[in-house]
């Protein structure tokens, strides 16, 4: 028999040093391997347990199962975030994972892993017990704990396993990576599991019995027949209820559970497989266990261990190869049970607990082949430690337990990860303390209401404590809080554990909030589907720290190779330069990862934060950054829809500055003409006078020549300063328009008599043509002063004797338009353009300039503008020039 | 006897100037423009041009630019007579090659002294 079980387990050796050896096979990488290993759920009790349960209460063995089945859609989109954050940031536990997404917290890390080892080592003692138990009826030795630890079996059996995980699970210090060795033999095992008891199943139900139908026939002539098929009304409803939740969590949250799905997940794509293939291997696993129930309810009188019915039925009908096969069956289950839990526990222990509580400073002083044998050296006690305590505690308590309430114990205790680990996936508010707390309440309520009253009952042998509560109060019995009565311990106990759990974390997570590192982190994990661009640089850090530094920290735990690779790949990542000194948070974020997987996430912030100077960042400008995250959009809207009315005024700017500038320039530019107009007369004036001065010998009609010229020039001064005073008073809107109602045919009248003189001695003739009688408001020496201007000039470029200047006006909707046209030469295409402008003289003018000053039709176009009128200058018109102004009536 | 050209578009101005240098001895060619001060200075070959700048069609400066490329008239002796009185515009006057910068309104009996010491 021994020597069965060495071969056996030589076998496992064997299966998982070839798995280690061809790791790159794809017998090892596949889809399968993923989904069989997450069999590892269905330990001994399931193999065993879920007999003795439906043997006496029925189906509800099922539940168990059902919480699983339930959770498995939700997978998809539960599992796979776990799976990508924890990818990410080399999260090798639940431990690590619950205190990375509360701010690496180093206490809640240690807190998760207490809590941890608390549930698991009784569950571990079990399988232990089942193993033994089992052996021992398969050896029929009735000695089983024998008075030497020396003579049992089972330690031996311990050993073995503690072996087996220490040299398999710690090949590699970084504990996110995969063990395809372990997964390998634990797809193995639960093959061969299922199948041997499938086998036994088939061989109880077909070859003990006549099929099911005959099972069921001869099952249900048995006493509790009926009360082990259905439901028990409302409160057995509740039971299922609680138990499905129960295992529903125990999916996600059990250590060895967490390490097979998300660490030991190789692509996202397995869960796709495992989400239909894994209920389908729960529903295998179940098919046969109430017809072994039945069969053995009906085959034993009840002096033997239910559990054991699918041992016994073999034994019974001495069909030793089926009792072997069953036994090794049994027996696999618990090596993978065992294995998984105490890799996951070891490696908790080792990255949550011991390391960041203690050997810290050692491996800030080690050199990097020094601590990789630490850390090994660390977990490699911690496995030992863990099956040990796990032995000792079958050996001095577990004599009393079934398996299956020592299974929901550790279930309940286990569901207190829940309410910080679910609600912290999607709710950014919840924090440390929360967590902290609400694990703590949940796991003394667990303890009040199930652990105690167990524990009491075992030690004092009486139910006062139960059936009275502490100090006799009766809302607190232990299982009947607040008299709450109806439940079934395990229900109750999860109930009031699960519910004030929750209300605290919620609680404390509204009242306080927790600081940068944790809001950061609760970013990063609940908005996990933008996670690119969140990872590195979403971490919120500010302070100082020196690359050499970190490089110098990352070289003792990964050694100069692997670190020299890491930062290649990180600066080339972030286009950083090789002689960047400073660090910047992206790499203290990128540092920390690459250390959480050797030492846990809580241990790697505080090995960087010993290098790096770090300043605290206020609560305000955290705030400040997650929200600007979130508002980005927003705020980049903003900026732009700003940057452009910047842009636009910026334009605005510089069309007036240039408007300015171009005003300046004519303002200027008018000075000098002003200047040049007025210094010609008077140049002319004092070169005149200095002539007649000295002219004593000068002929008379010289003089008067002379004097004649002094004359001209002074009017022409004199007028030239009436323009520009005239000029300016319109320009500035001084002038007072004194508008009457005039009739314009009129007022067109006494201008051309004003010039008549003129005309007559240049013999242009000045026709006026007489329309209807037009009335119009203006100020009528402004009209004059416009139309005297325009009849000068055509006059001024009419040719004597056969030019003929016209004049008319009409009235056009709500305007009256008045035409001044003559047959001169017309006015160059060159200049018509600017004929408004101030001082403004055609260069082609033959006659030097008699009259004008330049400024007349500027004066002209002003006078209107102010009528709101219009002036302007026919171009179409060939035959001379035209002028047309506008007023309104 | 010395040639002189007077070039400006305002005739009082030009009788004036015309009266002084006749008296003193001048030979006085009027133009109005600057083309025609072209065409008379290539044609007669005068001692000294006075040069008014603000003048319709050529003005001053590129009279006396024309001028100083004519090689006939390399001897000749510009004055530039404006009423441009701002610093920038006599320096830029005198840079472009005028022998003399004469702000208006002018005394004629400096202006005479001026042209006498240039030409002496």
């Amino acid at each position: 028999m021994i020597s069965i079980i060495i071969v056996y387990l030589a076998l496992l050796f064997l299966i998982a040093f070839w798995a280690e050896k061809n790791s790159k096979s794809k017998w090892v990488n596949n889809p399968y391997i993923y989904v069989l290993s997450l069999a590892v759920y269905c330990s001994a009790w399931t193999y065993y347990g879920s007999v003795g349960i439906a043997s006496q209460s029925g189906i509800s063995f099922l539940t168990i199962y059902l919480g699983p089945v339930i959770s498995l859609p939700l997978w998809i989109l539960v599992m796979r975030k776990i799976i990508r954050i924890s990818k990410q940031h080399k999260i090798s536990s639940i431990a690590d994972f619950i205190s990375l997404r509360y701010g690496n917290n180093r206490f809640l890390g240690a807190l998760v892993t207490v809590i941890c080892v608390f549930a698991i080592v009784p569950y571990i003692s079990l399988q232990l017990k089942a193993i033994s138990e089992t052996f021992e009826i398969i050896t029929d030795e009735t000695s089983y704990v024998s008075t030497s630890i020396l003579d049992d079996s089972t330690f031996y059996i311990a050993v073995l396993l503690a072996i087996f995980v220490a040299f398999f699970g710690t090949q590699a210090t970084d504990a996110s990576q995969r063990r395809k060795g372990i997964m390998t033999t634990v797809a193995v095992e639960s093959i061969l599991k299922l199948a041997f008891f499938l086998i036994a199943g088939v061989y109880v139900t077909f070859f003990l019995f006549d099929g099911t139908s005959d099972i069921y026939q001869k099952a249900s002539q048995l006493d509790n027949f009926k009360q082990i098929t259905s439901f028990n009304g409302v409160e057995s409803g509740f039971n299922w209820m609680f138990t499905i939740l129960l295992s529903f969590f125990a999916i996600f949250l059990l250590p060895r559970q967490f390490h097979v799905a998300v660490v030991e997940n190789d692509r996202e794509r397995y869960l796709k497989k495992a989400i239909w293939m894994f209920p389908l291997y729960l529903l295998l696993f179940n098919v046969f266990v109430i017809f072994i129930a039945w069969g053995g309810n009906l085959s034993f009188d009840g002096t033997v261990n239910q559990d054991y019915y699918i041992l016994l039925l073999p034994l019974q009908n001495n069909n030793l190869v089926l009792a072997m096969l069953v036994f090794l069956g049994g027996f696999s289950a618990v090596i993978s049970m065992v294995v998984v839990s105490t890799l996951a526990l070891s490696t908790m222990v080792s990255n949550n607990l011991i390391i960041p509580y203690g050997f810290l400073d050692k491996f800030i002083q080690g050199n990097p082949q020094k601590n990789t044998n630490y850390i090994k050296n660390i977990r490699r006690i911690s496995i030992f430690s863990l099956i040990i305590v796990a032995y000792f505690f079958y050996v001095n308590f577990s004599y009393e337990l079934s398996l299956y309430s020592i299974g929901l114990i550790s279930f309940a205790i286990i569901a207190q990860l829940a309410p910080s680990f679910f609600i912290g996936l999607f709710w950014n508010r919840g924090s440390a303390k929360a967590a902290k707390t609400g694990m703590i309440v949940g796991v003394l309520v667990v303890v009040y209401t199930l652990i105690l009253p167990f524990v009491v009952n075992v030690l004092r042998e009486n139910n006062s404590f139960i059936e009275q509560g502490v100090f006799g109060i009766e809302l607190l019995k232990p299982y009947a809080i607040l008299g709450v009565d109806f439940l079934s311990p395990e229900a109750h106990s999860f109930f009031w554990s699960m519910f004030l759990n929750t209300m605290s974390f919620l609680t404390i997570s509204l009242l306080s909030k927790g600081n940068y590192r944790e809001r950061n982190y609760a970013e990063m994990f609940i908005n996990s589907s933008n996670y690119a661009n969140l990872q590195d640089s979403a971490f919120v850090w500010k302070g100082e720290a020196y690359v050499s530094d970190i490089r110098n920290m990352l070289n003792r735990f990964l050694g100069e190779k692997r670190t020299e690779r890491a930062l290649h790949l990180f600066n080339i990542k972030y286009g950083i330069s090789k002689e960047e000194e400073m660090a910047d948070a992206r790499l203290i974020n990128f540092s920390e990862k690459l250390l959480t997987g050797s030492i846990g996430s809580a241990s790697a912030r505080i090995l960087i934060a010993s290098v790096a100077k770090e300043e605290p960042v206020s609560l305000l400008e955290v705030l400040k950054i997650l929200e600007e995250s979130k508002e980005t959009i927003a705020i980049n809207k903003a900026l732009k829809e700003k940057s452009e009315e910047l842009t636009r005024l910026a334009e605005q700017l510089r069309a007036a500055n240039t408007e300015l500038l171009e005003q300046d320039r004519i303002k200027d530019e008018f000075l000098d003409t002003i200047a040049h107009e007025l210094k010609t007369p008077i140049t002319s004036i004092k070169a005149a006078s200095e002539i007649l001065t000295d002219g004593d010998d000068m002929p008379l009609e010289l003089k008067t020549k002379f004097l004649d010229n002094i004359v001209s020039d002074s009017d022409r001064l004199a007028r030239l300063i009436h323009n520009i005073l005239d000029l300016e008073k319109l320009s500035s809107g001084r002038d007072q328009l004194e508008i009457k109602t005039n009739q314009i045919d009129k007022t067109i009248d006494k201008a051309i008599n004003g010039i008549s003189q003129i005309a007559n001695n240049k013999k242009v003739a000045i026709i006026h043509q007489n329309g209807k009688e037009l009335f119009a408001n203006y100020d009528e020496d402004r009209m004059l002063q416009v139309l005297t201007n325009l009849l000068s000039n055509a006059l001024k470029f009419s040719e004597p004797e056969i030019g003929t200047i016209t004049v008319l006006a009409h009235q056009k909707k709500e305007i009256v338009e008045v035409v001044v046209e003559d047959n001169g030469k017309g006015i160059p295409a060159e200049d018509i353009n600017y004929i408004f402008d101030k001082f403004y003289q055609s260069k082609h003018q033959n006659i030097k300039k008699p009259m004008g000053s330049g400024l007349g039709l500027a004066i002209s176009k002003k006078i209107i503008e102010n009528h709101k009128g219009k002036i302007w200058v026919d171009k179409k018109y060939k035959k001379g020039a035209r002028f047309l102004f506008t007023i309104p009536k | 006897m010395k040639k002189i050209l007077i070039v400006d578009d305002e005739p009082n101005i030009v009788m004036s100037l015309e009266y002084t240098f006749k008296k003193k001895n001048f030979e006085v060619y009027i133009a109005r423009d600057g083309g025609e001060a072209l065409q008379i200075a290539e044609d007669k070959i005068p001692d000294i041009v006075l040069l008014d700048i603000m003048m319709p069609n050529v003005d001053g400066y590129e009279t006396l630019k024309q001028i100083k490329n004519n090689k006939n008239l390399k001897n000749t002796k510009i004055v530039f007579l404006s009423a441009k009185n701002k610093a920038a515009d006599i320096e830029k006057g005198l840079e472009m090659g005028a022998d003399k910068y004469l702000t208006k309104p002018f005394s004629v009996k400096k202006l005479v002294s001026e042209i006498n010491e240039l030409l002496s």
